[in-house]
């Protein structure tokens, strides 16, 4: 017998790992990308393999010649960052762009900060916010839904729901086809069904507690369910809000991001609600159709403090 | 079905030796009787070198209110009195004997028969079951005397006898129901009259529904005994946690069970109660689970106080060629042992063998903040922030973390996908933390 391996306890592990939750996430996406594909065909495989490939090449390329550090490629971080930038996308974006933005949101947004779980930003969030800022015009073209379509750059566009709900356009999908995803949007925020879909196996696996995606929902439908009884002419219907935009991606995978969200329930529940909030008042009030993007990167900043002031319920704090 | 409130985990269970029947382990040529315990000051020795001693003799006597008694397990010659490796991995006093027969001190009943009248006063069963040296057998050896001593103005309400045996592997309070569930139900109305309590709950968890089914079926015969089976959650066995599970009471932080009526005991100790009170039996012997992935027998012994643990591990099949790592106790709470040369103590479950591929801890990773250390700890606890203030050395602000709620249950670290080595940090940060609070005590 060799020598004994000394350790404290405990002597076992669960197993668990950060691939397999990185691996979990992306499974749940899978649903949401194949009705992207669906409906914007050829551009949303290009924008999608673009996306992923360029942000694990730039994980692995600053990680080794510019940090020369050792590297985290095969941890699934990166990949899952490429395809959540993915669906955040038109799916006629510039190829340039796509590598500009993957390059932002690995290179500034994940890496800077000393990469995976020190960063204070969602990563795929700023490479899209950056896109969005840096080149509104092709951001915020549309392709129109058309299946499995062979258009890439040449695709008809249109307007997203959201930017038909704020200039009071008449032909607004059916909530039909808003809930399977049969309208103009990033390619992988048009459909419901498929997010939530992926939703279910995220809280099945576990790999989510369903706090933040409910806590921020619910904040939306109650918001925009008031302005729409005050004034339903000018405000429309909660359902409507609930099903267009980047909402349910946003809700399900940006704001459940591990390292930029509050650490226990109650905190989940205040920053949920701080999202529902603002991402009202930029979709209503605001100059962006949409705010879900600007809305999670405001309460990742408030993240921290959150993180500090709200604390988990002690065990015999309360006695019932 | 019941179970406590607040985060655990479920670790693959793993009782090979579940069902099998307690084997008794021949008597060794040489015990090593320890004379300190996991907790409180060690007991004085009341014997000397050359002095001939009977099975069930008082070679060590109680020093102080957290202590107890410590007896010879065997007939011998004390051979010396010395310090000893013992499975805490410090050298500690203890009492050498060489084994000469298995002769009882005259008084002691080691018949097999049940005895079920017991006509003793409650001082007379508190001073049976505090002469015989009987220490919680749960893993904390808290000396069992002291928790059927309410303090002042504290009335316990109920008794939770904790059979719930969380730990993955570990089988012998589970052995010990099926083999002396009549014995232990005599314990547990024994010690309801100690408590002055009309009622008690034994928890169970629902991995062994043959002991749920044993003892419900004598309960019948003890009114105010109450069998709970409990839905399997690691760590059940956590006394917060038990009583939580039970009763729907959670004890605050920094407070004692008897604050919401509870007195817990563990089911060996009540065993231990009964062979006390109803034999005049001091604790020299205990059951052991030697257990393992390819342990060669796995089993539950009847073991004498002071054999060494190389020597039960000899007769049960010895030491797997892959064993990488030997932990006493359960995985999630036991102690590694750098030697088996080491005696049995009262609070020793048991020997587990670790295949060498599960020894090794694998690399840690940057924390992900994924949140899941959080929703495990039974406590309420944040371990990821304990940890990184415990690498600051920030000890003020883990204070106000509440770090000394800890259990130490591993929770935390079983379930870290990034395999960080929380606990290992939470223990430091709480003994530091333990000092500091302990010193501005006596400051004062």
């Amino acid at each position: 017998m060799d020598k004994l391996i000394i350790s404290p306890a405990p002597h076992i592990h669960g197993g668990d790992s950060i691939e397999k939750n990185m691996m979990g996430v992306i499974i749940a996406l899978v649903p949401a990308l194949l009705v992207g594909l669906y409906f914007f065909g050829l551009g949303a495989l290009i924008v999608t393999l673009t996306a992923i490939v360029s942000c694990v090449a730039f994980e692995y390329l600053i990680q080794r010649f510019v940090l020369k550090t050792e590297t985290s490629v095969m941890d699934g971080s990166a990949a899952l960052t490429g395809l959540l930038l993915a669906m955040n996308l038109p799916s006629n974006l510039p190829v340039w762009i796509i590598i500009i933005g993957s390059l932002v949101a690995i290179g500034i947004g994940k890496l800077t900060y000393g990469g995976l779980g020190n960063n204070p930003f969602n990563p795929a969030l700023v490479g899209r916010v950056f896109l969005l800022i840096s080149f509104p015009v092709q951001m915020t073209s549309w392709p129109l839904p058309e299946p499995l379509s062979a258009n890439y750059s040449d695709a008809a566009t249109g307007a997203t729901t959201l930017a038909m709900m704020k200039s009071h356009a008449a032909d607004i999908p059916s909530y039909f086809d808003l809930f399977i995803g049969r309208m103009s949007g990033s390619l992988g925020e048009v459909s419901a069904l498929a997010l939530l879909a992926g939703l279910v196996y995220l809280l099945a696996k576990k790999i989510i507690s369903w706090h933040i995606p409910v806590s921020i929902l619910v904040t939306v439908f109650v918001f925009t369910g008031i302005l729409n009884m005050v004034n339903p002419e000018l405000y429309a219907s909660p359902v409507l809000h609930l099903l267009s935009g980047g909402l349910m991606l946003g809700a399900i995978f940006m704001a459940t991001d591990y390292v930029t969200s509050p650490m226990n329930p109650r905190g989940m529940l205040v920053y949920g609600v701080g999202i529902g909030i603002i991402t009202v008042v930029i979709r209503v009030f605001g100059a962006y159709p949409e705010g879900v993007s600007f809305a999670i990167l405001i309460m990742n900043a408030f993240t921290p403090l959150i993180n500090t002031y709200i604390k988990p319920k002690r065990f015999g704090e309360k006695v019932k | 079905m019941k179970t406590f409130r607040m985060g655990g985990i479920h670790p693959k269970e793993n009782k090979f030796s579940a069902g099998k029947p307690i084997i008794v382990a021949e008597l060794p040529k040489q015990v090593v009787i320890p004379l300190s315990h996991y907790i409180g000051t060690p007991s004085e020795a009341v014997v000397k070198k050359g002095d001939l001693v009977k099975a069930g003799q008082l070679i060590g006597k109680a020093n102080g209110f957290i202590s107890a008694n410590v007896h010879a397990s065997v007939s011998g010659k004390v051979s010396k009195i010395d310090v000893q490796l013992d499975a805490t991995g410090y050298k500690r006093p203890a009492v050498f004997i060489d084994v000469d027969g298995d002769e009882w001190l005259e008084g002691i009943d080691t018949s097999k028969e049940l005895k079920r009248e017991c006509n003793l006063s409650v001082e007379e069963i508190r001073t049976r079951i505090q002469n015989a040296g009987i220490v919680g057998l749960g893993g904390a050896t808290f000396p069992a005397h002291v928790k059927l001593n309410p303090p002042p103005g504290k009335k316990a309400e109920c008794l939770i006898i904790n059979a719930v045996e969380c730990e993955s592997y570990l089988t012998n309070d589970h052995a010990l129901m099926l083999e002396k569930g009549d014995e232990i139900m005599v314990g547990v109305s024994i010690t309801m009259k100690v408590l002055d309590v009309k009622k008690s709950y034994i928890g169970i968890e629902n991995n062994k529904p043959d002991a749920i089914a044993h003892l419900s079926k004598l309960a019948k015969d003890y009114p105010g005994v109450e069998i709970v089976p409990l839905k399997v959650r690691y760590p059940q066995g956590g006394e917060k946690q038990l009583i939580d599970a039970i009763i729907r009471r959670q004890v605050p932080s920094g407070r004692i069970p008897i604050e919401v009526g509870a007195v817990v005991q563990n089911v060996g100790t009540i065993f231990a109660i009964y062979e006390a009170v109803q034999k005049n039996k001091p604790m020299v012997e205990r059951v052991i689970t030697v257990t393992g992935k390819s342990a060669p027998n796995p089993g539950n012994y009847w073991v004498r106080i002071g054999t060494m643990l190389c020597e039960i591990a000899e007769k049960s099949g010895g030491v797997p060629a892959d064993t990488g790592k030997i932990v006493g106790g359960g995985p999630m709470m036991g102690r590694s042992f750098m030697t088996l040369e080491v005696p049995t103590a009262k609070g020793s479950a048991g020997i587990l063998y670790m295949p060498r591929e599960e020894s090794l801890r694998k690399p840690i990773k940057n924390c992900i903040r994924c949140t899941k250390c959080v929703n495990v700890c039974p406590m309420g606890l944040e371990p990821f922030l304990l940890m990184n203030q415990s690498e600051r050395n920030m000890w003020p602000e883990m204070e106000t973390n509440r770090v000394m709620d800890c259990i130490e249950c591993g929770s935390c670290s079983y379930t870290c996908p990034s395999n960080r080595p929380l606990l290992d940090y939470i223990r430091f940060g709480k003994t530091t933390v333990g000092g500091i609070i302990r010193s501005r005590v006596a400051v004062k």
